[in-house]
């Protein structure tokens, strides 16, 4: 059993050299920003919670609204509220708010409270890409949008594992469901227009634009002191629509520069991020990890052939052997004795 | 190397049959609604967890237990240890039922199932993709299994012809059948990698594939003990306990392995801090290690590991440590955030228990009817 326990040790370690050391040469290269790269950059300090956005996107994509019967009841009255408090298959943006004790000032932390809207953020290194085993999920090469294609996906839900945001949804209550996630109004920008959400924005805090644009015009905002009177772009960043406005104060952080290798959807608040419930991500993707560990270990399929050469090699010497060994059969029945002669 | 192979005979429809195939219509029941109003009719499956019971327990859990084929494969044909041939087509046949399950499990489990096969065509393949190389891989090696039982289905056909075709190509896909599951054992722990902050620090590691991989070798070999040991007192088989007790005598060192890799890279990379939070996760490591170390404890005694009960307390642990390892970083230590919580429903576990009884109704099937089991007196050859 000795020999047995050495040789499985070293084969043992050798996996775990190759397991323990991925080598930083080979490490993947994070991914850049496509050349015509659009996006959304989202103010929740210009966000008045009016909802137009997840009206509008519902339009757009022909989206069922949801009903709360109780709610409908006590009023009397129903289709007036789209009553689904998150993210869902059906709500591919939402509004969500942040309250903090007696609530009584917009964007500020303590008693203070903060609109958020929700919806894909676009990465430039998408997770649910790289898990995707049937290219459903792909980023246009130009605008970087991530696309869904319900012809090639088979439905195992596995961008909803790898997905840091909790974005792609799933229509669990229906017998032939798809994937469900915002992609940007694809319809809209091929017809030179930008997203229904950003239209329908009647504030500028959802503001379409090229990604350079946006991070330029998120930057010149992080330097507004409170109570200046300052101009804002609304609906797109490149467009004449300007309104003025008070500054309220921003939280010093573009949510998505560098969040999971960066994203196309950018988000500016006046209370940290982590109150407003977006998760705990690091600056890089975990797409660039888990590529990085799987090619290190399959490149080129090289380690896999050699093994399989080695192996199948160890195991024919050992049937061969067993066979040339007279007594070695280990079919012992008459028939099949039978057979072997008339071969 | 004078091995016979029997069927081992006997009654088929026993009342502990009936009683399966009773589970295997009701798991039937719920099966025709989950394809009739979508799979949120039968599971509790949300966003927030995509994967329940039938990825974590008859594809995760399930294809590990049936390690016990490559395992077996490892030892005889690897380390040339001709001595455990005899035991091979009892794990084969466990690893079949165990894989072509999880293989069922999967069809039900995806929500565009008629769509599957887009993982074969290459227009869609995505090669970065843990997903694809674990979906091709256990599909591959499902067959290959198939392939390597076939001799004893066609020996109980009495189809010479094939027998002998299959015996020329059978040394290739032994060896096929050792790479692919070291391939997709390693890459059902390298799924998690992406998911990162939403498994726990003490699961969510780089060297969770070699982590997985390990378990389910070590898992094997405790499936094939299990196995054996169940077959003696359920089907009243002499018990292997000399040869039971070598293949034991394998477990803690791969288990010692197991815990030296996993507790220096939590120290290494600090991840051990998370041992000293509040909570659940905490325990749970302490459980599955307490599982491992009794398995350790009681198989390093050579005295200990001849006696039938230590090795079936000492599989059982490895088996059950190994599973709560996969339940624990698949579901249990999973959160994806605040407001998402999972149990699962009971249509999708009365399925879960439907497709263990298939196997265990499929066992019963081909040891009383295939040669697959030792004869009990090995017989002499020159008659």
């Amino acid at each position: 059993m000795n020999i047995d326990r050495r040789a499985f040790f070293k084969i043992a370690a050798a996996g775990a050299a190759t397991a323990l050391c991925p080598a930083p040469a080979a490490a993947r290269p994070p991914k850049e920003l496509p050349p015509e790269a659009v996006g959304i950059l989202y103010d929740a300090t210009l966000c008045i919670g009016c909802k137009a956005c997840e009206v509008a996107c519902k339009a757009e994509n022909d989206m069922p609204m949801a009903h709360d019967t109780p709610l409908e009841r006590a009023h009397g009255v129903a289709g007036t509220w789209d009553a689904d408090n998150d993210l869902n298959s059906r709500t591919m943006t939402k509004i969500k708010v942040y309250t903090s004790g007696t609530a009584a000032v917009k964007d500020r932390e303590e008693d203070g409270f903060s609109f958020i809207k929700r919806s894909c953020m676009h990465c430039v290194d998408p997770n649910c890409i790289s898990a995707c085993p049937v290219s459903a999920l792909t980023k246009d090469p130009f605008t970087g949008v991530v696309r869904y294609n319900p012809d090639a996906c088979i439905g195992c839900r596995y961008c909803q594992l790898a997905c840091p945001f909790n974005i792609p949804k799933f229509e669990y209550d229906k017998a032939f469901p798809k994937i469900v996630k915002c992609q940007l109004c694809p319809d809209r920008l091929a017809a030179g227009g930008i997203p229904a959400c950003c239209d329908a924005c009647p504030t500028g805090a959802s503001l379409f634009g090229r990604l350079p644009d946006l991070l330029t015009e998120a930057h010149r905002r992080l330097t507004f002191k409170p109570g200046e009177q300052q101009q804002y772009p609304v609906r797109r960043v490149d467009g004449d629509e300007q309104r003025k406005a008070e500054v309220t104060g921003y939280y010093p952080k573009v949510y998505g520069e560098t969040e999971s290798g960066g994203t196309q959807y950018l988000m500016m608040a006046g209370v940290p991020f982590d109150k407003l419930g977006l998760p705990p991500v690091g600056d890089t993707s975990r797409a660039q990890l888990s590529e990085t560990i799987q090619h290190t270990l399959y490149q080129g399929m090289v380690a896999p052939t050699l093994l399989l050469g080695g192996l199948v090699f160890a195991v024919y010497r050992r049937t061969h052997a067993e066979q040339e060994d007279a007594s070695a059969g280990t079919e012992p029945t008459a028939e099949a004795r039978e057979g072997r002669r008339d071969a | 190397m004078r091995e016979v192979y029997r069927p081992i005979g006997g009654k088929l429809l026993t009342r502990h049959f009936y009683f399966m195939g009773v589970l295997v219509l009701i798991g039937a029941f719920f099966m025709a609604r989950r394809f009739i109003f979508g799979i949120g009719d039968v599971a509790n499956l949300s966003d927030g967890f995509p994967w329940g019971i039938w990825i974590t327990y008859d594809v995760v859990t399930g294809t590990a237990i049936a390690c016990g084929g490559y395992a077996m494969a490892l030892l005889v044909y690897i380390f040339n240890r001709g001595q455990f041939h005899p035991m091979i087509r009892a794990a084969l046949l466990t690893s079949v039922f165990g894989y072509t399950l999880a293989g069922l499990s999967i069809v039900i489990d995806v929500g565009r199932y008629w769509q599957l096969y887009n993982v074969f065509l290459p227009q869609y393949a995505n090669l970065n993709s843990v997903m694809l190389e674990v979906a091709l891989c256990v599909t591959l090696y499902t067959l290959v299994l198939w392939i390597e039982l076939s001799p004893a289905i066609l020996e109980a056909m009495k189809d010479n012809r094939h027998l002998r075709q299959v015996r020329h190509a059978l040394f290739f896909f032994i060896g096929l059948g050792i790479l692919l599951p070291t391939m997709h054992q390693s890459s059902l722990g390298s799924l998690l990698l992406i998911a990162g902050y939403k498994v726990h620090p003490l699961w969510q590691t780089n060297i969770i594939p070699l982590l997985f991989l390990l378990t389910a070798i070590t898992m094997g070999y405790a499936m094939v003990v299990f196995e054996s040991l169940y077959a003696a007192v359920n089907l009243d088989r002499p018990i292997e306990t000399e040869l039971l007790s070598k293949v034991s005598a394998i477990i803690p060192w791969l288990l010692i392995l197991y815990l030296v890799l996993r507790i220096s890279d939590l120290v290494w990379t600090g991840a051990i801090a998370a041992l000293l939070k509040p909570g659940p996760e905490p325990l749970l490591f302490v459980l599955e290690t307490a599982l491992f170390l009794y398995a350790i404890v009681n198989l390093l005694h050579k005295e200990r590991r001849v006696r039938p009960r230590v090795l079936f307390w000492t599989a059982l642990a490895t088996i059950l440590g190994g599973s709560l390892y996969r339940f624990d970083a698949f579901l249990i230590a999973y959160d994806p955030g605040p407001g998402w919580q999972y149990f699962p429903g009971v249509g999708e576990i009365l399925i879960t228990l439907a497709i263990i009884a298939v196997e265990i109704m499929a066992y019963l099937f081909f040891v009383k009817k295939m040669p697959i089991l030792l004869a009990a007196r090995p017989a002499r050859l020159g008659a």
